[in-house]
């Protein structure tokens, strides 16, 4: 069996849970839902499998108003009745009028596509059961034109859903389920390194336990997650920051140089500057 | 021996199905798996569970299976508890009070008394496996907190705190998974789905397009309308603990059928009734607290507000400062509660005790009069009013927000 595998990419590191994830939906062919935290490369997997398998990518990005039928297809209903007004003879044929979705194009491929359906959980709660029949069967049925769409080669499907509405069983059962953990300090520093090669190793480490530190925190809206932590970490070589400065220890700055790239909400700045002005009042 | 896995993890509250084990056993056909036992654990988990709130339940249910180990919770109650403990008195207790442990009898009776005291609980919880669930994602959360752990040392009657100790787990995170039975709950709740027409005017509308463009002669003339989409926005204030221990299930049941079924629905939890912090996570609800004032201001007034709780505790609790029986509250909960009631004019409390009770019990009375009457029992038809009166226009209560628009609570000095 000619079979692909994933094993991560000079880009992106893939734990071994997750590996293990993607090969088994890849082997048996069945979509794989990812969840996690927001920024911890979710919507990249679906790129990196693609990029790693050479494989093309179709993206469908989910909105609070998408409907499934816009994934298969459209019919344009209003440029056929325009077209009619003036004329134009393309109106006889109603396939002109046939607009293809995402997941009509991922079934044409020649090779075998990988889908990303990001963000799942936008749409309306009947959204993943109006898609049940096309991902279990990987066809569907165009009633303007009368014909079946067939996929030629199953594609690799990967959803994306952060946990923003609860998913109907029947959709569940026929996906494999993988939760991306928040990396440990071990995994953080390979991703790290595979993003800032040369960076000094003191600095890394006392931007990693800042980090940390800060996630621990309690009460933060949102917590930074590693795409937060790659742009802090750009912004600190850019600036030049020494290692010195990151280390938290001084009472009078509890927060970290540059924190605007990690806390993205004013109520958790407002949360550590408290914190640093209580720390001031009991030395 | 998989078979029993199967069963094994149904038992434990892991909802899977005959068509997820085929697919898993269709994986070790195909040989996805090789020796590894580690690799055989990532599928199986891939394979059977859909959600990460029920990771935990099958990592326990993996362990015992395949490490041919006791079963399952005879095994849990051997050992945590005293890992639990123990680490618990190296950090918090005195050498003085050390000594006066072994003076009442020594660490071991102290902790068998513990651990009948846990077997006692489990027996009383016929929802075992889940209590397990939700706890088991940290055996040791509730280890930073809890006050009485200390008073464990402190001598006078030993074994009824010792139990509160463990009673403090029942401040569990409501589990959602209580589905059925609910559909009852879905069809009331489905009332509050007020189909609102908002938004930009992305939809064709049929019937408008066709009868303008037979008005202009047969040019086409395009109507739009706005999408039909659900605006309701629900708080959720949800009492835990105390008095409230009987009712959990039926609080279960409602707040798994309202997750389904609103756009925008927060929760938090109070014991008793609402003072100056809510929380969003019983197992940190002494760490990671929230401002009720923040909730006044993050929210507005089209948030409806539902409360659920039996509203039993002493009078004093509501009327007096200081009367919360858990900390030192500087205002009356009675304050809080027109603060709220004030900003979020739509507001129901739904009472899981049978409205005949309700008047032998004055906390009950006065909670009614705070919130203008607007209480009902947790039933279907309970549930039916209280739905009509959240629909409501804001007519009546637009004046009353006016008229006692909160100041600026000052939170109590540390």
């Amino acid at each position: 069996m000619t079979e692909a595998r994933f094993a991560g990419t000079d880009e992106y590191i893939a734990t071994d849970d997750l590996m293990m994830a993607v090969n088994a939906a890849i082997t048996l062919a069945r979509p794989l839902l990812i969840k996690g935290e927001p920024g911890t490369g979710k919507t990249q997997l679906a790129q990196e499998i693609a990029g790693a398998l050479n494989r093309p990518l179709y993206e469908w990005h989910i909105k609070s108003t998408s409907k499934a039928q816009q994934g298969l297809y459209e019919y344009d209903a209003v440029s056929r009745l325009r077209d009619s007004q003036l004329g134009d003879p393309r109106v006889h044929d109603i396939a002109n009028y046939i607009v293809k979705g995402k997941l009509w194009e991922a079934f044409e491929s020649d090779v075998q596509p990988v889908l990303l359906i990001d963000e799942i959980d936008k749409a309306d709660i009947e959204f993943p059961n109006d898609l049940l029949r096309e991902l279990d069967r990987m066809e569907f049925y165009v009633y303007e034109t009368r014909q079946l769409v067939r996929a030629r080669h199953r594609p690799i499907i990967v959803i994306t859903s952060n946990n923003e509405k609860e998913l109907p069983d029947a959709f569940l059962r026929r996906c494999f389920f993988h939760y991306i953990r928040f990396p440990d300090e071990e995994t953080m520093t390979r991703i790290v390194d595979v993003h800032y090669p040369g960076l000094r190793k003191d600095l890394l480490a006392e931007a990693l336990t800042a980090f940390f530190k800060l996630r621990e925190a309690p009460g933060l809206r949102k917590k930074p997650s590693t795409s937060e932590l790659l742009d802090w970490v750009k912004l600190l070589v850019a600036e030049q920051i020494p290692p010195e400065a990151l280390r938290t220890d001084d009472p009078k700055k509890v927060l970290p140089p540059l924190y605007g790239a990690l806390l993205k909400n004013e109520q958790d700045v407002h949360l550590f500057e408290q914190i640093a002005f209580l720390h001031r009042r009991g030395r | 021996m998989l078979t029993r896995f199967f069963f094994d993890l149904r038992t434990a509250g892991v909802p899977v199905t005959v068509t997820e084990f085929l697919t898993l056993l269709e994986g070790l056909k195909e040989r996805l798996v090789w020796i590894s036992a580690k690799d055989f654990y990532y599928f199986a988990r891939v394979c059977l569970v859909k959600d990460e709130r029920h990771y935990d339940r099958f990592d326990r249910v993996f362990a015992a299976t395949f490490e041919g180990a006791e079963r399952l919770f005879a095994k849990l109650l051997a050992e945590v508890p005293a890992d639990w403990l123990k680490a618990l008195a190296e950090r918090t207790l005195t050498d003085e009070e050390k000594e006066r442990i072994e003076s009442l009898g020594g660490w071991e009776q102290l902790m068998e008394t513990l651990r009948a005291r846990l077997r006692e609980q489990q027996e009383r919880h016929e929802g075992g496996n889940k209590w397990i669930g939700t706890a088991g994602t940290s055996p040791f959360g509730a280890q930073g907190f809890n006050p009485e752990g200390i008073r464990i040392g402190q001598g006078k009657s030993r074994n009824r705190r010792a139990a509160k100790v463990w009673d403090a787990r029942e401040y569990r995170n409501f589990d959602d998974t209580v589905e059925l039975g609910t559909r009852n709950m879905k069809l009331a709740l489905r009332r509050l789905r007020r189909f609102a027409r908002e938004g930009a005017a992305d939809q064709l509308d049929l019937d408008g397009t066709i009868s303008a463009t037979a008005r202009n002669a047969g040019l086409l003339d395009l109507k739009l309308v706005p999408e039909r989409r659900n605006a309701v926005k629900v708080l959720l204030f949800l009492d835990v603990g105390g008095s409230m221990d009987g009712h959990i299930r039926v609080c279960e049941e409602l707040f798994s059928a309202a997750r389904g079924e609103l756009k925008h629905l927060e929760h938090f939890y109070f014991h008793n009734f609402p003072y100056e912090r809510l929380w969003k996570d019983n197992r940190r609800r002494h760490s990671q607290t929230t401002p009720t004032v923040s909730v006044l201001r993050t929210y507005s007034k089209d948030y409806r507000a539902i409360f659920v709780g039996d509203a039993t505790m002493s009078p004093w609790e509501i009327t007096q400062p200081g009367g919360s029986i858990e900390h030192w509250n500087a205002e009356a909960g009675a304050v809080w509660m027109q603060r709220l009631t004030a900003v979020f004019p739509r507001l129901v409390w739904l009472n899981p005790e049978p409205r005949e009770r309700w008047d032998y019990t004055p906390s009950v009375r006065i909670t009614r009069e705070l919130i203008g009457e607007r209480m009902f029992p947790l039933t279907l038809e309970g549930l039916d009013a209280a739905m009509r009166e959240l629909k409501r226009p804001l007519a009546r209560s637009a004046s009353a927000l006016s008229a006692t628009a909160p100041d600026e609570p000052q939170p109590a000095a540390p």
